[in-house]
């Protein structure tokens, strides 16, 4: 018996009972519909996360202040990293808790303005483009004739504040190093905010705003960048450093945290090793002791990633279940169909057929029922995956199309094995007396 | 060369069961068939005539005795050489036919060629032919459930000569058809044969054992009675009766 007519008995028997076989291939397309599709979401996820990490910069190096030793320190700086763009309120407390802690600890150094300026040295520090000294503010309420609006970040910084985080300005101009030093009352403020306060952004610029009751002109609107999912990018005031301070923070306290732009992504873990020198020295201490972390963009890339590669192993491990089931439904019918064939088997043996014959034919129609299900699965998965779900577009990756196919072939196979087998062992002389 | 036997029995035995349920289906038979000749098996149910069918057939093993089929001592061989040896040596032909369902009967009748290892090319010219000698090769592509009772079981010798066996084995090849199918499939037989086949028919129909050239009768699980009707080399005593007179004797 030839695989061409094992496959040619496969078809028969399949389409002896139409109904019966469409249901069962069903079990196996939802199983390798679900996997392709999931898996999808995964990578999809995983490339919108990436794709906002890198929007914050992927030459960004955060310094942040800290409070004990390395372990917390880490996930302190982790927070903070991401909190001092994306939620100003959040480092504010982070700044809070650290002072708080720094009178019981005998070594505390400031992260201050000095400090800042101490990294922009093209001999100690190379391959550092650019620094911002960033000082947030918490909860400041912004009003503008009788409508108020929450600022969810208030930071205090320089001009270079908007260039290392590629803020652009879309109405009106940037404040100056002039407003710096003059200590002027002006900000740049995030489309949210004008949007809340004046309802149409280009209206802003030259109006006067309240941020808790004190008078700041804004100078400009910020270019909307969208929201990360977690926190809105826009919803952000800029101002100098020196007039937060000013009014808002006070000139003792520490920096919240010092923003340093790297000359390339490729020399992101020399600048950051530069900083390290550069501000040992300058607070006197070791890699051991060490009051500040500087948090680099690939490590918030990679605990990202993993966090959603972990998403994805989650989502193909449920679609993978779901395959399993299916291929138990695949071995369900073929022992009905065993059954139901016994009186077959027996003729078949009593002229001549072997016990592999019988197994290769039932096999066959095992994998043929599950190669079905697989190829209208992924047909169901590809179209699937081009619709956006639940807020993520999904992003097919090649190889998960192949191993939900192969997958389900191999479900088919092995399932199909323990019901071939057992009618390939039926005595011919029972299988033929069966009725 | 010398002529041996299709079939020889050696003190052949078969019991079921243990202790106080041990049932001997056959006692200790001896019985020798020679190539060409025709051999009815007639006995009530219960005699122990379907179990020495389905060991001759090698559907089944005897617990004592010997038997060698063709010059083979089938006694320990295993299931492939046994199904082996049932593809090559034996016809099988069923009382309900027995037709792989939904399969043509070209089909049908190469599927033993199929499990011969026979090359694709060459099965269906065979099957045609197989069909042809049984009169249906314009019903090659029908479907069981397209064809008469009396058309599916002569399909079903078509599926049985297909291989050339040495052996026709009939287990009431005529209890599920009519009188006038029943003369046509037992006219066949005759014709078969006549043309050199030795054919073992087990029935319990007087008109089907007359056609016979031997008849044994059973009881008990033991030969009872062993008639020769017609000599082993000349034709079957009903050959070349005209299908209507045996149909109507069937009727009777």
């Amino acid at each position: 018996m030839n695989v061409l007519g094992s496959l040619r008995f496969a078809v028969r028997g399949i389409s002896a009972n139409k109904l019966r076989s469409m249901l069962t291939t069903l079990g196996i397309l939802i199983g390798v519909a679900a996997v392709i599709v999931l898996l999808s979401v995964g990578t999809g996820s995983s490339a919108a996360v990436k794709k906002s990490i890198s929007a914050l910069g992927t030459t960004t190096l955060t310094i942040n202040r800290s409070a004990g030793g390395n372990g917390r320190a880490g996930t302190v700086g982790g927070a903070g990293g991401f909190a001092a763009r994306l939620g100003g309120g959040a480092a504010g407390r982070g700044g809070a808790a650290t002072s708080s802690t720094s009178g019981t600890r005998s070594r505390s150094t400031n992260l201050t303005v000095a400090d800042a300026a101490s990294l922009l040295n093209s001999t100690s520090a190379p391959d550092v483009a650019d620094v911002a000294p960033v000082e947030t503010a918490a909860s400041v309420t912004a009003a503008y004739t009788g409508v108020t609006h929450t600022v969810g970040s208030f930071v205090g910084s320089t001009p270079s504040y908007l260039t290392i985080n590629n803020d652009t300005v879309q109405y009106g101009t940037s404040f100056t190093d002039n407003d710096y030093t003059g200590r002027e009352q002006v900000a740049v403020i995030g489309a949210t905010v004008a949007q809340d306060l004046f309802g149409v952004s280009s209206s802003a610029v030259g109006q006067t705003v309240q941020f808790n009751g004190k008078n700041f002109v804004v100078r400009g609107v910020l270019t909307a960048k969208g929201s990360t999912g977690f926190i809105d990018q826009d919803d952000l005031v800029v101002a100098p450093l020196t007039t937060v301070q000013d009014e808002f923070t006070g000139v003792a306290a520490s920096l919240s945290s010092v923003i340093v732009e790297a000359r390339s992504a490729g020399v992101i873990t020399t600048a950051q090793n530069e900083i390290y020198s550069v501000l040992d020295a300058r607070h006197k201490v070791t890699a051991a002791t060490r009051d500040y972390t500087v948090q680099n963009p690939a490590s918030i890339v990679a605990t990202a990633t993993s966090s959603t590669k972990t998403l994805t192993v989650l989502l193909g491990a449920v679609a993978a279940i779901s395959l399993l089931v299916g291929g138990i439904g695949v071995m369900n019918i073929m022992l009905v169909t065993v059954t139901e064939r016994t009186r077959e088997i027996g003729i078949r043996k009593a002229i001549g057929a072997g016990r592999g014959d019988i197994v290769v034919q039932f096999i066959a129609e095992a994998v043929l029922l599950s190669v079905i299900g697989a190829l209208a699965g992924v047909a169901i998965g590809l179209i699937g995956s081009r619709f956006r779900i639940v807020g993520v577009q999904p992003v097919v990756a090649p190889w998960s199309v192949f191993l939900a196919f192969g997958v389900a072939v191999a479900v088919g196979l092995f399932f199909g094995i323990y019901p071939a087998n057992r009618a390939a062992a039926l005595k011919p002389i029972d299988a033929l007396r069966y009725e | 060369m010398t002529r041996r036997p299709v079939i020889q029995l050696d003190r052949l035995s078969k019991t079921y069961g243990s202790g106080e349920t041990l049932v001997h289906a056959v006692r200790g038979v001896d019985l020798t068939v020679e190539r060409g000749d025709y051999l009815a098996i007639m006995g009530a149910s219960g005699s122990g005539k379907s179990t020495l069918m389905n060991i001759i057939g090698c559907l089944d093993e005897s617990t004592r005795g010997r038997y060698l089929l063709d010059g083979v001592d089938v006694q320990g061989l295993d299931g492939h050489q046994l199904a082996v040896i049932r593809n090559r040596k034996i016809g099988f032909i069923f009382q309900s036919f027995n037709l792989i369902p939904r399969t043509r009967a070209v089909d049908n009748v190469a599927l033993p060629l199929a499990y011969a290892k026979v090359r694709g090319s060459e099965r269906t010219p065979r099957a045609l032919a197989a069909l042809e000698a049984v009169g249906l090769s314009d019903r090659a592509a029908h479907f069981p459930n397209q064809l008469s009772g009396g058309q599916q079981q002569r399909v079903a010798v078509a599926r049985a000569i297909v291989t050339e066996p040495v052996l026709l084995l009939a287990d009431e090849p005529t209890g599920a058809l009519d009188s006038r199918a029943s003369a046509e499939v037992l006219a066949l037989f005759d014709r078969l044969n006549a043309d050199g086949r030795t054919v073992v028919v087990i029935t319990h129909e007087t008109e089907v054992a007359q056609h016979a050239k031997r008849v044994i009768r059973m009881r008990d699980g033991e030969i009872v009675d062993d008639i020769r009707q017609a000599r082993l080399g000349g034709a079957p005593p009903r050959h070349g009766v005209p299908v209507e007179e045996l149909a109507r004797a069937h009727s009777v």
